[in-house]
């Protein structure tokens, strides 16, 4: 049999390859002969072979045929060997298969080798991937090579140390006394792995440790960083630990260059260290003023950090980081989508009473000008913004009608019914209201939310409009047909959804109480009565019977008749089907009964003792059926007296 | 605190070095590698060189053709991570001299092994240069020749 082609041999010839197809021959031709090469026991070639199957493997083809060849290697004499097959090993093994255990007896050999890099090969397999067995069984061994003079193999040692405490925790207890001897350890190497241990050891005699740590210049920032880690940790629910690091802290502030990347590096974990311990008020300003100064750095990586750090704090420190709202405002218009996000979250944190009209003007130009994929989260903002810091009504309305225009599409659904209960409760503003909403129909009627909305007001305040009673702005010269036409067309348009054209025939069939032209009304709801739509048609021959049956009540609009409009909306992700809205007012001994009617718009007779409905809702949800009871009381009072 | 996996892979999307941090099977890595990969060469330009999948911080930067990508826990610090990145490819830069891709497509192993030396369980082992590079020279000494090799009994 001819000898097996060498490694680089192989990848040149397979990176030939023009197409997948072509690639996938020549590996499975390569792969047979690799098997046949392991079914002699081959020991020559076998560490050719293997290197060659973690190449294949890396390109992404099946290699568990040679797990057990790993295991071979290893356990060879030859230091070429042994490379490889720990290579394969972590490749190719993990804590999951039983394979992995036979590697055991074969690392602890090794880990009493005679070679330091045998015996490194060794600690680092185990270290990377030893699982809960296997560091049981060598803790002993690992234990015993942290103590040894050789400082290549104590740092190997010590991580290898921390994985096998991470995965056995009972385990820390024998590691003890030879990490307090590390500790005492000028040397850079344990230093290093201080804090990984004392996370653990963190209930030991750290609080006598002095932070006064020789801290190396910025020629190692990896090690400087951990010690403000290792600060962190330690002071992290100890006063007295904070107290005495306050100082070296600011030291590490101030003193550190941040003209490169590492620097402010090193700054940032100082901070993050500040933020994490009980820190004195004036290290933490000095912090935050960090993260400011960051915001202003050119490198975009910088002030993206900067932006998530005060995410975080902005709960804790709130006044502090209101001193920077202006840089984080501007940072909206960074190019880069990550900040702006971030950005965005911060300025919504930031609202508040005192700054509400100034930041919603940013917050509304950057809802007009950024990405489809921010604007439901920017106008939930603001609306929500609003809803808390509003200063005047007329502002809280102007604000709404300001989103809905320009990301009407993207208004979360179910805004639209909490707009409406805030136009409701906004009495005096109602007029206004309905005024600008009809002129925003007037240009655009793509926008849903918008449209239901305003079809919704215009069903409800249509009177206000058409007797032109604005006070806040100009009152428009309206006709009743000229509503009716805009309603009318909202039906017959094709950018209006299922939902919008039931609100648009609803508010027709609302205006015929508050409109004198009632005939052409009664035509509209006729037509919908055969519509195919069968909720516009349910609706509109419900109307209708309205119209034939109680249109004695007609004479007496108002008084007698309370409109009552539910919306129901489904938020869970299966669909409702078989939905039943049920409503029952008490039976008085009048003339009159009350009225059971099956139906999403009521009206029901009231007699002047308080309005008690006893509701039922039923409906299918995900196959089985729903019932649900319950009574309202708490009508006001207006509605019916 | 440790990183998940560090991963190299092309412009092209082809995989050139795999380390993993935390035990995880088969199929969730080839899913790791196909979901962080499509993120990462989606970036624009002049991004900044963080983003966020599934519950990691997902640092990288782009060094000639090829992606250095890791994965960090939350409370992990992104610009130091970066300074690692940066280190490991001056590690493979002294030890090729002039480092380019077709080196580690060539020389995998040893790229692995430098790592090996450098990082241990996803934290930094050594953070001397001058000491890496020194273990690697002797462990390639140790490495039999290839007369050596064929002479020398496996057991």
């Amino acid at each position: 049999m001819p000898a097996p082609i060498r490694l680089r041999e192989l990848i040149r010839t397979i990176r030939t390859a023009r197409t997948q197809a072509e690639e996938r021959e020549m590996i499975q031709k390569e792969c047979a002969a690799i098997r046949s090469s392991f079914r002699e026991e081959d020991n020559t070639y076998r560490c050719r072979n293997v290197a060659k199957l973690l190449y294949m493997h890396m390109l992404g083809y099946p290699a568990h045929f040679g797990q057990l060849e790993c295991l071979k290697l290893i356990a060879s004499q030859k230091f070429t060997d042994k490379r490889i097959g720990y290579l394969g090993a972590m490749l190719l093994l993990d804590e999951r298969q039983d394979v992995h255990l036979l590697m055991t007896n074969c690392i602890k050999n090794d880990l009493n080798h005679s070679t330091q890099y045998v015996q490194g090969l060794a600690l680092c397999t185990l270290g990377c991937m030893g699982s809960s067995e296997m560091c049981r069984d060598l803790a002993g061994e690992v234990e015993k090579l942290l103590k040894t003079s050789n400082s290549y193999l104590r740092k190997k040692a010590a991580l290898c140390a921390v994985h096998v405490i991470r995965k056995v925790p009972e385990l820390m207890e024998m590691f003890l006394p030879a990490t307090k001897n590390l500790l005492s350890e000028k040397n850079h190497g344990e230093c290093e792995l201080v804090p990984q241990l004392v996370r653990i050891l963190k209930n030991l005699i750290m609080s006598g440790y002095s932070p006064e740590h020789d801290v190396s210049g910025i020629s190692d920032p990896f090690l400087q960083v951990r010690i403000l880690r290792l600060l962190r940790i330690l002071g992290k629910s100890d006063d007295d630990s904070s107290e005495a690091m306050n100082d070296i802290l600011a030291q590490v502030a101030t003193n550190t260059e941040t003209s490169k990347n590492v620097g402010n590096a090193i700054l940032y974990e100082t901070v993050l260290t500040i933020m994490d311990i009980k820190s004195e008020s004036g290290l933490r300003v000095l912090a935050i003023n960090i993260l400011g100064r960051f915001l202003l750095n050119n490198d975009k990586n910088i002030r993206y950090v900067a932006l998530t750090s005060l995410l975080k704090t902005v709960q804790t420190d709130h006044n502090a980081v209101q001193r920077h709202r202006s840089t984080i405002v501007d940072c909206l218009k960074d190019l880069d989508v990550s900040i702006k996000r971030r950005a965005m979250e911060l300025s919504f944190a930031l609202v508040n009473g005192n700054n509400i009209r100034g930041m919603m003007k940013e917050l509304l130009y950057f809802l007009d000008s950024c990405d489809p994929e921010f604007k439901a989260d920017c106008a939930s903002g603001v609306f929500l913004a609003a809803e808390k810091y509003a200063p005047s009504k007329r502002w809280h309305i102007d604000t709404i009608m300001r989103v809905l225009t320009t990301a009407g599409s993207y208004v979360r659904d179910d805004s639209v019914p909490n707009l409406i209960q805030l136009i409701t409760n906004s009495v005096e503003m109602h007029a206004y209201t309905v005024q600008r909403l009809y002129k925003a129909l007037l240009d655009d009627i793509s926008q849903q939310p918008l449209v239901q909305v305003a079809s919704w007001c215009i069903g409800e305040y249509g009177d206000l409009l058409v007797s032109g009673q604005c006070e806040e702005e100009e009152p428009i010269q309206v006709t009743e047909d000229e509503v009716l036409d805009v309603l009318e067309g909202l039906l017959v348009s094709n950018l209006s959804a299922a939902v919008t054209r039931g609100y648009s025939l609803t508010a027709i069939m609302k205006l015929s109480t508050r409109f004198s032209g009632v005939n052409r009304i009664k035509k509209v709801v006729s037509i919908y009565g055969s519509s195919i739509d069968v909720e516009l048609q349910q609706r509109a021959v419900e109307y209708n019977a309205l119209f034939k049956k109680y249109d004695h009540m007609r004479a007496n609009p108002n008084p007698n008749v309370a409109v009552i409009t539910i919306h129901a909306s489904n938020s869970t992700e299966a669909d409702m089907t078989d939905f039943v809205f049920q409503a029952a007012v008490p039976k008085v001994s009048r003339p009159n009964p009350a009225q059971i009617i099956k139906c999403l718009c009521f009206e029901v007779l009231i007699h002047g003792f308080g309005l008690r409905m006893r509701i039922k809702l039923t409906y299918t949800l995900k196959g089985s059926p729903v019932q649900d009871l319950a009574e309202v009381n708490n009508f006001p009072p207006q509605s019916w007296q | 605190m440790p990183m998940r996996f560090l991963l190299l892979f092309s412009r092209q999307g082809k995989l050139r070095l795999q380390k993993w941090f935390t035990p995880l099977t088969d199929r969730e890595k080839k899913k790791v590698i196909r979901d962080v990969m499509a993120l990462v060469l989606a970036r624009p330009p002049r991004s900044c060189n963080f983003l966020h999948w599934r519950d990691i911080k997902v640092v990288y930067k782009r060094y000639a053709s090829l992606y250095f990508c890791t994965g960090l826990e939350d409370q992990d610090n992104e610009l130091l991570t970066l300074e690692v990145l940066h280190r490991y490819v001056e590690l493979l830069d002294k030890y090729f001299g002039n480092v380019c891709e077709l080196d580690i497509i060539f020389n995998f192993e040893k790229a692995y092994y430098i790592l090996d030396e450098f990082l241990m369980g996803g934290e930094v082992l050594e953070t001397s240069k001058v000491a890496v590079s020194v273990s690697m020279e002797n462990a390639d000494t140790l490495q039999e020749t290839m007369e050596e090799y064929m002479n020398r009994p496996a057991f």
